[in-house]
């Protein structure tokens, strides 16, 4: 029977230097936190990231000189709009990066998994976005002739995505009321890594009544991380929400020590003490949803 | 002379207009003012409007800001991430965003100041803006009207496009761009003058044209008549204050909280 099981070393140790990797969920929402931080602990190095809907997953990886360039849209902490280790690098012109529009983004990824060159769009045309980025046009070849973008296929050498519940066959549910793009970022990647809140039997999936919550058959799926609240500080509605509380702190990080004692505290340490550094786990599964 | 309403009631008020004849569209309003402003004109002349929870769910009544205690929202439908896309796509929708920078073509910018390998300040990025403003109808909120946020030439990386024949594609006028006014904490502005300039459309009370022009990066178009922008109604200030932002968010958005008639 297939076993996609994996712990956090033998999923750093299936990734290289120079990689690509997509990063799923959106700024404070369901991003794959536990994975992020095994690879700002680990050796890699000059990673492109292709993170469209970035939150502190790009801070905590741009703080550890991980990011050799960045492909977003935003990076955003939600409630505290700007992620400070992303702007400090951003400013110091640290990494190399590719901007795109939230839509465009979907485009380019849906592109890539489809494994279409490209796909057309409005979006974009007549602003900075596809000048910078080199991307070029295409002329509609019917009647209306019109001036299209076409927005490049993205593709990523592999994908980091929570989700809530796992089988050890790579079926996933993620229950969150917004599954975000993750199923297109993981058709767009050669090999899809999901930490998930908790590794199940394929009866305890709950098909066919969850059926509506899985978003994407098993072969997608390369490798399972169980990853008990992998998702923290952001959220993994609902079964926690996002910890306000942990985003102070962390964007309080900013400078060279209070960073070094974040990291110390927070990022070199296994899940088992990072979950005791931020409260435990009856403290975590309480977290409240937010407020907006 | 003074007055029973604040700036940012007086601006909730005027960014309200904005969706006044949009019928049946979805109105997104980001930051405190312009959310609110979509309420208000949701709750009073426009209930046709659909709007959400600021996270995925369609609501039939606008959802008040801050703390809700036992207030639960009435969800009337899904408006995920990709579905707030292919609803942008359609069209139906008119967004009122606050931009860092816009010039005088209506372009906009949220992602860099300063030059682009090294800004000064890196913002949230592009986010949607590109694609809002070629697929839908837009509105600007500037909390600060000042010639760093109006800027002469153009804004420093085009997040958003305008009317400026020089980006279009072809030349010629992409098909769905439609903006429509900027709220400012001095004037209301249009994109009413000739080949769609930027216009004083109304100025607020005790704001002259001529502080307005000095506070602007280049030059705002002068009908013979200026009005002066409508106080809030009575029914528009209790909507506010009692209903949809009952723990005063608005009251931070101007520093001191000026009243909405300037002495």
């Amino acid at each position: 029977m297939l076993d996609k099981r994996l712990d956090l070393d033998a999923f750093v140790a299936r990734l290289t230097d120079g990689m690509t990797l997509g990063i799923g969920g959106w700024a404070t929402r369901r991003k794959p936190m536990a994975l992020v931080r095994a690879i700002a602990r680990s050796n890699l190095k000059d990673l492109t990231l292709v993170a469209p809907y970035g939150g502190p997953d790009v801070g905590l990886l741009a703080a550890s000189g991980k990011i050799r360039k960045l492909v977003f849209a935003f990076v955003s902490l939600d409630h505290y709009p700007l992620d400070p280790h992303f702007r400090a690098g951003r400013q110091a012109g640290a990494f190399e990066v590719r901007e795109l529009d939230e839509g465009l983004a979907q485009w380019s990824l849906r592109a890539g998994a489809m494994r279409l060159p490209f796909l057309p769009t409005r979006v974009g045309l007549g602003t900075d976005v596809p000048l910078e980025a080199g991307m070029k046009t295409i002329r509609s070849p019917y009647d209306d002739g019109e001036l299209l973008l076409a927005a490049p296929a993205i593709r990523v050498d592999a994908a980091l995505i929570h989700v809530h519940r796992a089988d050890q066959l790579g079926n996933t549910l993620i229950l969150s009321p917004d599954p975000f793009f993750d199923d297109l970022l993981a058709r767009a990647a050669d090999e899809v890594f999901v930490s998930t809140e908790q590794v199940v039997s394929t009866a305890a999936l709950g098909l066919p009544a969850n059926a509506r919550f899985n978003p994407f058959e098993r072969s997608v799926v390369s490798g399972v991380i169980e990853a008990p609240f992998g998702a923290h500080p952001t959220g993994a509605s609902p079964d926690y929400g996002i910890d306000l509380e942990h985003l102070k702190t962390y964007v309080a990080s900013a400078e060279p020590q209070a960073w070094a004692d974040y990291r110390a505290r927070f990022v070199d340490v296994g899940p088992a003490a990072y979950l005791e550094a931020v409260g435990g786990a009856v403290r975590v599964g309480a977290l409240p949803a937010p407020v907006y | 002379m003074t007055s029973d309403f604040t700036l940012a009631e007086l601006c909730i008020a005027a960014c309200a207009e904005v969706w006044r004849d949009d019928g049946e569209v979805l109105a997104t309003g980001i930051t405190v003012v312009p959310r609110l402003a979509a309420g208000l004109a949701k709750a009073t002349f426009n209930p046709a409007l659909m709007m959400t929870d600021a996270e995925v769910y369609l609501v039939e009544d606008p959802v008040p800001m801050g703390p809700r205690g036992d207030y639960a929202i009435l969800p009337e439908g899904w408006m995920s991430y990709a579905r707030t896309f292919d609803n942008i796509y359609g069209g139906k929708r008119h967004a009122l965003v606050a931009p860092v920078q816009i010039d005088r073509f209506g372009q906009t910018n949220i992602s860099t100041i300063g030059e682009r390998g090294k800004p000064k300040a890196a913002l949230l990025g592009v986010r949607g803006y590109p694609g809002n403003s070629i697929n839908h109808a837009n509105s600007y909120f500037l909390p600060s009207h000042d010639t760093r946020a109006l800027v002469a030439g153009e804004v420093d990386f085009v997040c958003s496009l305008g009317y400026n024949p020089a980006r279009w594609p072809d030349g010629r006028q992409p098909r769905f761009l439609d903006l429509r006014r900027i709220v400012t904490n001095l004037a209301v502005l249009d994109f009413e003058g000739a080949g769609n300039a930027i216009r004083v459309r109304s100025l607020h009370p005790g704001v002259g044209f001529d502080e307005v022009q000095a506070q602007t990066g280049f030059p705002l178009e002068r009908p013979a008549e200026v009005p002066t922008t409508p106080a809030p109604t009575p029914e528009q200030l209790t909507l506010v204050r009692e209903t949809l932002d009952p723990h005063g968010l608005r009251s931070s958005v101007f520093k001191g909280d000026p009243p909405g008639v300037r002495s």
